[in-house]
């Protein structure tokens, strides 16, 4: 059969076209997905948040307290690297003018000076992050306003890391397999190289009615999780006796971890 | 067309393999990357984009400046640049292709880059720059290739090409608007969150690409029977000096709003460029080179004595592409991230693969810049016999 050049590229421009249909076709076919019957016992909320008071921290929990960094990252399979640079945590800790810049004057050093305080994701209201990703690799579930990852869909850009005013957003600059230490979390997937990561609010616990590991972890009750749509949840009755400060609230972020100093 | 890049002097042969060579460098080490991981850059969790993203950001101002070109010659009718307006485009479509893959290797994921097809994410800018970038390739490559091909049969080029070369004028300026978006948006980034940021972009991009044009211009006059015309080269060097003050005055700015202002994480990033923080300023040195060669650029292409003379200008000209290179294509990206949002400083450097893949995509868009140039010399060339 003979095909000229002008129906060749005829029938390449209308391959091409079909090709551009499919997100739209997807799209479409979305509405038709089964509906899942949810876990009955799941914890649900409709904006989860955390109340973390630093006094009871500091006063109550031992000396170098790691409880709630250790369980997150054993539950998590967060691998140890071992240097600063390519360091990937969920939770951790660091001083009041690094968790809080440009608030410590050189006047409070001695109340404050030395006391680490506990950081880990915003789960902003207003997320960044959510907003810069090219792929909806990063996304804020609608349900209840976890900002969440799909490990798989990241095409690791380092956009959201970029984006992220809190530096709560690690990546994988290598295999992190081998650097994990701790025994495996069989029930949790491990990540690949090329992708980033952080913390989720325990969505996976979340859904089987159990706490944040954290929280769960913290001997003090220091950690305190919960709904704050909800006007009788515990956080919100924290955050009516207590006085709290947020981390750069000034961004708009609207993150929604709170700190009782 | 294509087949004339196939032949040419010794010469033009013994340069293309150089750039094959240290492409085939350049891919090498991007396999041994593959493999490792982005573990292998300078790059960290504080400071995570570096040489790779700063390039890209460098070269697309090298593309878009183009339109310096185009504008004059299809809007305003300016003969002279008419013999130019194709190394314009060509150049364009090199950088372009140099951005692309400045791009691709700095992903950790390079084998997942259609899902920004796949899962089209309109808020997010990564997701426009790559729509503008695209189209903007596509366009260049279909105006320059036309027109050119029309030039050889000594013929106009046909009516559809006009929309296109239109189109490419405010598409040039998209580009690098949308790519400064990619930073001035970001909240808690101090250096860059400035409402001039694009407009910094479009201005030292008008003072380094016309400026590459100048030397590219110089190179082929040398080496081919091609001549840009001195009314041309004349016009482009008004242009870069034009934007060369418009750029310097804008990095005026930028330091009136931090240091007046007093603002701590204004001041950081510049603090650290150019005097250091915290006893950290490994870019003190290359941001002071960009601060003298910007000031010789300024004092040659003011004075129309030296800008006029062919050697002064093109040492100009050398002057305004590495400042700015080093001003846009280094200090601009790493400084953003440096102090990090828990206000430490944490410095980045480059590593040697890291720079061997980033000169192995210098090769390969100086490759494809020579291709394209070999053809367009020998179409001028036979239509000129």
């Amino acid at each position: 059969m003979e095909t000229s050049r002008r129906s060749f590229l005829k029938a390449g421009g209308l391959c091409t076209l079909g090709l551009a249909s499919l997100p739209a076709a997807d799209a479409l076919a979305q509405a038709a997905l089964p509906k899942v019957m949810a876990n009955p016992t799941a914890l649900v909320g409709k904006k989860w948040g955390m109340v973390i008071d630093m006094k009871k921290c500091w006063e109550k929990g031992k000396e170098g307290c790691k409880d709630c960094v250790n369980a997150c990252h054993v539950t998590h399979n967060v691998p140890d690297i071992g240097n600063v640079k390519e360091e990937i945590k969920w939770i951790w800790q660091d001083e009041y003018e690094h968790a809080f810049p440009g608030q410590a004057t050189h006047y409070n050093e001695e109340f404050i000076h030395g006391k680490k305080f506990i950081l880990l994701c915003n789960h902003c209201t207003n997320p960044p992050c959510v907003r810069v990703c090219p792929t909806k690799a990063t996304f804020k579930r609608k349900e209840d306003g976890i900002v969440m990852m799909d490990f798989h869909r990241c095409i690791g850009c380092r956009f959201c890391m970029a984006g992220c005013p809190y530096a709560s957003r690690s990546f994988n600059f290598k295999e992190p397999r081998p650097f994990i230490k701790t025994e495996l979390n069989q029930t949790f997937p491990t990540r690949e190289r090329g992708v980033v990561e952080k913390c989720s609010f325990c969505e996976e616990r979340l859904a089987k009615g159990q706490i944040p590991a954290c929280v769960e972890a913290c001997k003090p009750g220091a950690l305190v999780f919960g709904d704050l749509e909800d006007p009788k949840s515990e956080v919100r009755k924290l955050l009516a006796s207590h006085y709290t400060i947020q981390r750069k609230l000034e961004l708009g972020t609207g993150p929604n971890i709170f700190y009782i100093v | 067309m294509l087949e004339r890049a196939f032949s040419g002097s010794d010469k033009y042969y013994r340069w293309m393999t150089a750039l094959l060579v240290l492409m085939g460098l350049g891919f090498a080490t991007y396999l041994y990357q593959y493999n490792q991981g982005l573990t292998i850059t300078g790059m960290s969790r504080d400071v995570s984009w570096g040489f790779y993203i700063a390039q890209f950001t460098f070269l697309v101002g090298v593309a878009a400046s183009a339109v310096m070109v185009v504008l004059p010659y299809y809007l305003h009718n300016v003969k002279v640049f008419g013999r130019i307006t194709i190394l314009g485009e060509f150049l364009a479509v090199a950088a372009v292709t140099m951005c692309l893959l400045f791009i691709v290797v700095d992903l950790g994921k390079p084998m997942r880059l259609l899902n920004v097809i796949i899962y089209p994410t309109p808020n997010s800018i990564l997701f426009w720059d790559m729509i503008v970038l695209n189209g903007y390739l596509f366009l260049n490559i279909l105006v320059g290739w036309n027109v050119l091909e029309s030039e050889r049969k000594g013929v106009h080029y046909p009516d559809w090409v006009k929309p296109l070369i239109y189109t490419s004028i405010p598409w040039a300026v998209s580009i690098h608007t949308v790519t400064a978006f990619l930073y001035a948006g970001l909240p808690g980034r101090h250096y860059w969150l400035t409402a001039i940021m694009a407009a910094r972009f479009l201005a030292s991009a008008f003072a380094s690409g016309p400026a590459l044009l100048i030397l590219l211009a110089f190179i082929l006059r040398r080496n081919t029977k091609f001549d840009p015309g001195r009314q041309a080269i004349d016009n482009l060097s008004q242009i870069v000096t034009y934007a060369m003050l418009i750029s310097v005055f804008f990095v005026g700015l930028e330091f009136f709003t931090a240091f007046y202002s007093q603002i701590p994480g204004h001041m950081h990033a510049l603090q650290y460029l150019f005097f250091g923080l915290e006893g950290h300023g490994k870019l003190i040195p290359f941001m002071w080179t960009f601060a003298i060669l910007a000031v010789v650029a300024l004092v040659l292409l003011i004075n129309p004595k030296t800008r006029k003379d062919d050697k002064t200008l093109q040492i100009a000209c050398v002057c305004v592409f590495v400042s700015m290179w080093l001003e846009k294509g280094l200090g601009l990206v790493v400084a953003g991230f440096i102090p990090n949002p828990l206000e430490q400083v944490r410095e980045y450097a480059p590593t040697v693969p890291e720079l061997m893949i980033s000169l192995g995509i210098w090769a390969t868009g100086f490759f494809v810049l020579s291709v394209l140039y070999k053809m367009a010399i020998s179409v001028k060339e036979e239509a000129a016999s």
